[in-house]
């Protein structure tokens, strides 16, 4: 069984998660994506007709069982500041982050 | 028999006729569970010691204070002549995946530990709402991401009442766990790809699937939004349904639920299954899974003592005049775990995306040179192996040059389960089901640590019970005896949409048919080690 996610591919992988692996993390996560990748290989050999439609939630929502949409309105919540104490740092009703990195796109 | 032994329906009986307290009520279950629970999950909390390996461990937080002050209004109510709602004095526990306005809401992870939800779940809300009593938080497998309780980053973990040198199934193992050993009648869990019924299962306990959309995920920490079911544990079929009649219905916060109302499903409950027709799949009979070495597919027929037990309880339903059918063709099951390990991953990493270290929840103490780093070094201290398995896994299997691939591939395999359940139970087809019996999981309980780390096969304990999760349909496990071990069995009903009324009475015939079995008198150890 060859590997189908190699270490650039997970590097890459890791960046993309937001993550920062120490080496014995990367090689057990490594490995178990590869036997689950094994066990996902399973569905490639499924025949399925071409209009096979997804199935993105189990039950069908006909529009007699959806909920009406809500009305579009400002709902103002009571405590705010409840809120904004829960963040690890804020300032003055605002949330504090380090330096917001930025690129320039070409 | 202590009060907390009791089932929910006897004790509300009580409780109106003014034979007990709801004081008394809460007071018994606090006093379990200062008997067997043993020290609560806690972050960093060690290695178990040998006393730890004799306790249960369901909780994470306890509410005592809060639940000793909701009994009282209770009984104030009660006193004042109030209708203190159906509920009334009933304690239960919360999986920690809830918000609950005031209490710790972690999901059993460091990223969460320090959060305090400032708003309430409405399926918690609902049942505080009918009079029931947060006896507290129990612990699961970290963001709901396992099948045994291993993962949660708040140890000693939860161990099976049964055996505690065995798991109790997950991730609502702490909700199955509690109720099992008596702490709580009820529990509120949640059903991904088997959550609430495979640690029923394990625990010996009756665990409710809701059909998707029947009860609301408002204040749900979301993991598979698609998948995810809260629903009710309990002691017995009859609790069970007292539960989902509180919780379930609309939410206008929860634009999943389906508007329809809520069946009664205490009126039928008792009715039998006379003309009743219920069907058996081979392709329940028999688990598919990759071999740990090799990763070639293999085909295994189920432990003979839990096929047995399905056998035999589809033999009581037709003794009770049930029409039973065999090998209904349920020919795409096998590829629920496959579809599951990329519908899952992917809906799980967008949803863990929110955790960032900024707005609340756990931030690194370390220096970091701008956002970027302070979200890799937040995100890799706070989350756990088995989170981070499953976002890297949802980035490869939906990034673009591999979702048509994976990603939608699984969604159309999805439909191909779906199509397995709409022809079981089309009223006009070929089997006109209105229940397939299966066993609920491949094995019986699991010793500690003899999965735990290989994440492929920890997944196919799901097996029997994820293709219900495609496919959005009920499903109900209930206990039906004991394995070799001592160890508990249990079997699943899966139903078409919203026919939970339906399988809750095949359920309770069940149960009732076989109330006099000797493996039903039989305590889990924890309790039959008590004194006294």
């Amino acid at each position: 069984m060859t590997d189908r996610i190699d270490p650039q591919t997970f590097a890459h992988l890791v960046d993309l998660a937001a993550l920062e692996l120490d080496e014995q993390q990367a090689e057990y996560l490594r490995r178990e994506l590869n036997a689950q990748l094994s066990a996902i290989h399973e569905l490639e050999a499924i025949p399925l007709e071409d209009d096979l439609p997804i199935t993105s939630h189990g039950v069908p929502y006909p529009p007699q069982i959806s909920q009406p949409p809500r009305a579009d309105e400002w709902q103002p919540y009571p405590d705010p500041q409840e809120i904004i104490a829960q963040a690890p740092e804020s300032e003055a009703g605002y949330v504090v982050v380090p330096d917001i990195p930025h690129t320039t796109l070409e | 028999m202590e009060l907390c032994d009791l089932p929910a329906y006897e004790l509300s009986l009580l409780l109106r006729q003014k034979q007990v307290s709801a004081l008394e009520i809460t007071q018994s279950c606090l006093q379990r569970i200062e008997k067997v629970d043993g020290r609560p999950g806690q972050l960093d909390g060690g290695q178990p010691t040998p006393e730890d390996e004799e306790k249960v461990h369901a909780f994470i937080t306890l509410t005592k204070k809060r639940a000793l002050a909701q009994a009282n209004a209770i009984d104030r109510k009660l006193a004042a002549g109030e209708d203190p709602g159906p509920l009334a004095g009933i304690p239960f526990t919360v999986k920690d995946i809830f918000c609950v306005r005031g209490t710790p809401s972690t999901a059993a992870s460091r990223i969460l530990a320090n959060f305090v939800a400032p708003y309430t779940a409405t399926p918690v809300e609902r049942m505080e709402a009918a009079g029931a009593v947060l006896l507290g938080k129990v612990n699961l497998d970290e963001f709901t991401y396992g099948s045994s309780n291993e993962s949660s980053a708040f140890q000693p973990a939860p161990r099976n009442p049964w055996n505690p040198a065995y798991v109790p199934g997950g991730s609502s193992g702490g909700s199955a766990a509690s109720v099992a050993a008596g702490e709580a009648p009820l529990s509120l869990g949640t059903d991904t790809a088997g959550s609430i019924r495979q640690p029923a299962a394990f625990c010996g306990v009756v665990g409710v699937k809701p059909t998707y959309g029947r009860v609301s995920r408002y204040g749900l920490i979301a993991f598979g939004s698609s998948l995810d079911c809260p629903g009710p544990l309990a002691r017995n079929v009859v609790d069970a349904a007292l539960m989902l009649q509180a919780i379930a219905g609309p939410d206008a916060r929860d634009s999943t639920t389906a508007n329809l109302p809520v069946p009664d499903y205490l009126a039928a409950l008792e009715e039998g299954v006379r003309g009743l027709r219920i069907g058996l799949s081979p392709d329940y009979f028999q688990i598919t899974f990759p071999d740990a070495h090799s990763g070639e597919y293999r085909q295994q027929e189920l432990p003979a003592e839990i096929e047995a037990r399905v056998r035999y309880a589809a033999g009581v339903l037709a003794s009770m005049g049930a029409e039973i059918i065999e090998d209904v063709p349920m020919p795409n099951t096998r590829y629920g775990i496959p579809a599951y390990f990329v519908i899952s991953r992917v809906e799980a990493a967008s949803n863990l995306h929110r955790y960032d270290g900024v707005k609340y929840g756990y931030r690194t103490p370390q220096p970091v040179s701008d956002l970027r780093d302070l979200y890799r070094k937040t995100r890799n201290e706070g989350f756990g192996l088995q989170p981070k398995l499953r976002i890297l896994m949802g980035m490869y299997v939906s990034a673009a040059q591999y979702s048509a691939q994976y990603y939608r591939r699984a969604l159309r395999v999805r439909t191909l389960i779906r199509r397995d359940f709409e022809q079981a139970f089309d009223p006009e087809g070929k089997y006109r089901l209105h229940a397939l019996l299966t066993p609920t999981t491949p094995t019986t309980a699991f010793e500690i640590g003899a999965v735990y780390g290989d994440s492929v096969l920890m997944q196919y304990a799901d097996q029997l019970t994820v293709p219900a999760n495609h496919a959005g349909v009920p499903g109900v496990s209930l206990p039906f005896g004991l394995d070799e071990h001592g160890l508990p069995i249990g079997v699943q009903l899966l139903g078409a949409d919203f026919s939970e009324p339906v399988l809750l009475r095949i359920a309770r015939a069940l149960e009732l048919a076989t109330d006099s079995e000797p493996w039903r008198k039989l305590k889990p150890q924890v309790l039959r080690n008590l004194a006294g």
